[in-house]
């Protein structure tokens, strides 16, 4: 299935782009996610630290990813 | 009560007083965030903040309603800026109204702690030969 991913930040300039288009297969985890984005831009791996938000939540590493999810790459905060 | 905004205008202490007006308590704690002008031995021109607004609201009103939890406070306001901001320029404020002292500082000290963790805001140094994103890498 095709997703939109969102990104901000460092995220957003790593992807060249404030949202990427992935195709997955049904049942991928954030972690498979994760792994993924890590491979396919290695510049993610040198991050502090890396998190998926899934409609509006921080996600778990077991959480699957359904069509329609909103799915935001968080990369580290820094508000304040 | 809660008030929590993003706003894309400069942030004023005063409306944020304005608010917490409870005459039946007595304490205000305010922490006020501002861009300084320099970090480390760099100078720092300006600081470009950025937030995923709808997740940002909600991480913001689960700490406002977190402090409201743990300790006996009546009032928490939290208004974050985005955009470009000068140096000197408020990047946050945070305000507690309470019956005692000792609450409202301790429950401002967290919702300002648990912000920096945990709120998506993403913040960019600004200075005359590049520039970087806060707290990105190691």
């Amino acid at each position: 299935m095709e997703i939109e991913i969102k990104a901000f930040g460092i995220a957003r300039d790593i992807l060249g782009n404030s949202t990427l288009n992935l195709d997955i297969s049904e049942e991928t985890s954030v972690e498979k996610l994760m792994l993924q984005l890590k491979k396919d831009f290695p510049a993610f791996k040198e991050l502090t630290s890396l998190a998926i938000a899934i409609n509006t939540s921080y996600a778990t590493p077991d959480q699957v990813i359904k069509q329609g999810d909103e799915v935001v790459i968080i990369p580290p905060v820094a508000g304040g | 009560m809660i008030d929590i905004q993003i706003k894309n205008t400069p942030l004023s202490v005063d409306e944020c007083r304005k608010w917490l007006v409870d005459d039946t308590v007595g304490g205000e704690v305010l922490f006020v965030g501002k861009v300084r002008n320099h970090t480390q031995d760099k100078e720092v021109i300006r600081l470009d903040f950025e937030a995923y607004a709808p997740m940002a609201i909600k991480e913001m009103r689960k700490i406002a309603e977190q402090a409201m939890a743990k300790w006996p406070i009546s009032q928490v306001i939290i208004h974050h800026r985005v955009g470009q901001l000068d140096v000197g320029e408020i990047a946050v404020i945070i305000g507690i109204a309470a019956a005692h002292r000792k609450e409202a500082f301790a429950a401002c000290e967290y919702a300002i702690d648990t912000l920096k963790e945990s709120v998506p805001i993403w913040k960019k140094e600004i200075f005359a030969d590049g520039e970087v994103w806060v707290a990105a890498h190691p």
